[in-house]
């Protein structure tokens, strides 16, 4: 089992020892939901209840964001009636979505994945593709 | 690694100054930092400091706007005076509220990300290799393997995810590649010249409501030029209303200089010289206006059926195709898919355009939120292992490419780089030198890399730059392709060692002596390389 690490000594001390990509999950159409599949590289580091349980909520948190409903018709209708210059003064709901999702993940990486060697990178910044994680080399196994 | 383990890390950023930044140069111990969107590796546009975003070709947007604002100033200076003392002030109000929306929707079609959806990232592509790999098996020299496409069922409906040799993504449903902006495009629509940009999914809102209040405004100005010809004619007689040719225009400017009240009289006459100006701008415009006409249903029709312009001419949801040929998009009903085209969620935009390059981030740039994941110890280390990747494959290609090069030596054709651009020992930002509007790189042989490989060029961009900066590896490896010495093992690995530790040794000062015996192959690292090199031979044997 890998020593533990907090998220600081991973990112200062560890080496990169490989990154392992959770594809895009197409079936239920062009929303942004993630393959819940438990990928193999992970079996020796993480329980798979754990990791399911983190890309369910957040695709979850992504269904949240796109959901078509009164709240966003409004607020499309708003928009436009102000030629969508109302975006100047405020964020969308799906901006505020992907905060909420950013400290998700931060707070994830914190408490679940750093002391087990592994690091989600935010989907937002692989252009919502893929859930990056990373694992980092276990000193322990040396 | 060995040489620069011990210096603090920190000295990374010390030198790696952007060479195409615009913003000055500052002592070498301040950073600097290039925004993202100089590095874009699309060919698009960028205006303000990246908060514009347009495409490549945009003499036709402008060519817009000009008719647009032609066409109202005249409906505003000649017509609006008479119907709105004739008629009603509410008139010109209208027009103008109009009109600032027409040209708000232009404005935000035309500056706004249509949806363009990064490139992947090296570890990414190297991973998607490796998944196609083991999807397609082992296959013998000479085999080409199958065109990549993945299944995958929507809604009851199998589509064809295609794979993107460009961008090195598997294509999300819906998003194809705009070959003018070399970019792909999530839901892609087309390409509108008129609006000089890609119609996507984060734009094509404005572009519906902009082709939709423009239809509203020219049918209003046509409708009110007519009535004021009318009007006048009632009082003058048709003809004369009519007769007056817009060469008139010059007298017409010089009309405030005489006394008021022949001026008024004048002015009068303008008018209807004006409006007979008005009507041949219409007339003009009418044909225009038949295109604008059809192409208001044409979208009016794909919003309702919730496809895009690219599905309605592949007819890929026809019923032609197969009975069960269905849109697997569609929300069942009109109402719910006009609403979700047009007041739905707008997502934001994935390529983060003024997002500040982290100085350690090669080629294609990755979305950032400002957060940087690593620290300067593990920049080292990320750094290190992305070029080991980008070096294997720039080998790899280079060996498939020029079969006399033996795959030992040195294979620099960015060495080339090193001679035009003396003295930079920099080397942050040469992946710029891919940026829209940049300089083709200045080595010919560089830019005959391919160009869906830009983190290759930035490897070697930043091969040349280290390479000019040291010059005791000078004398080792500097080399054309056509010089290939085949030498001994030990100046091949020093380059390979230069290429894959750019930065953090190698600020403005030379880097201590370098050890050949201290030296590592990239090719006998860990087997997620060795899976690229091998994935990347069979791409370029293709």
């Amino acid at each position: 089992m890998a020593e533990t690490h907090s998220l600081q000594d991973l990112r200062q001390q560890a080496a990169i020892a490989s990154k392992v990509f959770i594809q895009r999950d197409y079936t239920s159409g062009t929303i942004c939901k993630f393959q819940t599949k438990f990928p193999s590289e992970l079996e020796t580091r993480i329980d798979k209840q754990q990791f399911e349980e983190t890309i369910q909520t957040l695709n979850n948190l992504y269904a949240e964001a796109e959901k078509l409903g009164g709240k966003s018709y409004l607020e499309g209708c708003l928009a436009c009636l102000t030629a969508y210059t109302i975006f100047l003064c405020m964020e969308t709901h799906y901006e505020k979505v992907l905060k909420k999702i950013t400290k998700y993940i931060q707070e994830q990486n914190e408490k679940v994945y750093a002391p087990l060697g592994l690091l989600l990178t935010d989907p937002i910044e692989r252009g919502l593709r893929v859930v990056e994680i990373t694992i980092y080399e276990d000193r322990s196994s040396r | 690694m060995h040489f620069g383990v011990d210096e603090p890390v920190r000295e990374c950023q010390y030198s790696q100054v952007c060479t195409r930044n615009s913003s000055p140069m500052e002592t070498p111990h301040k950073k600097i930092y290039t925004r993202k969107w100089r590095v874009f590796p699309g060919r698009n546009k960028f205006y303000c400091d990246g908060r514009i975003m347009m495409a490549k070709q945009t003499g036709v947007f402008y060519l817009t706007m000009v008719l647009i604002m032609v066409t109202s100033g005249l409906f505003f200076a000649f017509d609006c005076p008479f119907l709105a003392s004739n008629l009603t002030p509410a008139i010109p109000a209208i027009g103008g509220v109009l009109f600032f929306f027409v040209m708000g929707m232009l404005l935000r079609a035309s500056f706004s990300d249509p949806g363009v959806l990064p490139r992947a990232t090296p570890d990414e592509a190297a991973d998607l290799e490796r998944h196609i790999d083991a999807t397609n098996g082992p296959s013998g020299p000479g085999y080409r393997p199958p065109p990549r496409t993945r299944e995958v069922v929507i809604n009851g409906q199998t589509v064809k995810l295609k794979y993107c040799f460009t961008c090195k993504i598997f294509r999300p449903p819906r998003a194809s590649h705009c070959s003018l902006c070399d970019n792909c495009v999530d839901r892609f629509d087309h390409h509108c010249p008129w609006v000089g940009n890609c119609v996507g999914r984060r734009n094509y809102r404005f572009f519906y409501l902009f082709i939709l209040s423009l239809s509203f405004l020219t049918v209003f100005i046509f409708a009110f030029v007519i009535t004021h010809v009318i009007l006048r004619s009632n009082r003058t007689g048709f003809l004369s209303a009519l007769k007056d040719s817009p060469a008139r225009y010059p007298l017409a400017l010089q009309a405030p200089s005489r006394n008021a009240g022949r001026r008024a009289r004048e002015w009068e006459l303008e008018c209807d010289s004006r409006s007979s100006g008005t009507f041949c701008a219409f007339c003009a415009v009418g044909a225009d206006g038949d295109t604008l006409s059809l192409s208001l249903c044409f979208h009016t029709y794909l919003i309702s059926s919730n496809q895009t312009t690219n599905e309605d001419i592949k007819g890929s949801w026809s019923t032609k195709r197969g009975k069960d040929n269905y849109n697997p998009y569609s929300y069942g009903n009109i109402l719910t898919n006009c609403c979700a085209a047009l007041c739905g969620p707008l997502p934001p935009s994935l390529i983060d355009r003024r997002g500040f390059l982290q100085p350690d981030t090669p080629q294609p740039v990755c979305h950032s939120n400002g957060t940087s994941i690593y620290t300067p110890t593990q920049l080292h280390a990320h750094m290190c292992d992305q070029h080991q990747c980008i070096q294997s494959t720039k080998f790899v290609l280079q060996a498939a490419a020029t079969p006399l090069l033996h795959t030992d030596s040195v294979i620099l054709p960015a060495a080339a780089v090193g001679h035009a651009l003396p003295g930079k020992s920099s080397l942050v930002g040469p992946c710029a030198s891919l940026g829209p509007g940049g300089q083709p790189p200045p080595s010919s042989s560089l830019a005959s890399l391919p160009s869906s490989m830009p983190g290759l060029t930035c490897a070697g961009e930043l091969l040349a730059l280290r390479s000019d900066a040291d010059p005791h590896c000078h004398h080792h490896h500097l080399a054309s392709p056509e010089e290939t010495p085949s030498p001994p093992s030990p100046p091949p690995h020093s380059a390979l060692v230069v290429a894959a530790m750019p930065c953090p040794a190698h600020g403005p000062h030379p880097p201590p002596h370098l050890h050949p015996a201290q030296l590592y192959n990239p090719a006998s690292q860990d087997s997620l390389h060795e899976d690229s090199v091998r994935g990347l031979i069979k791409l370029s044997s293709v």
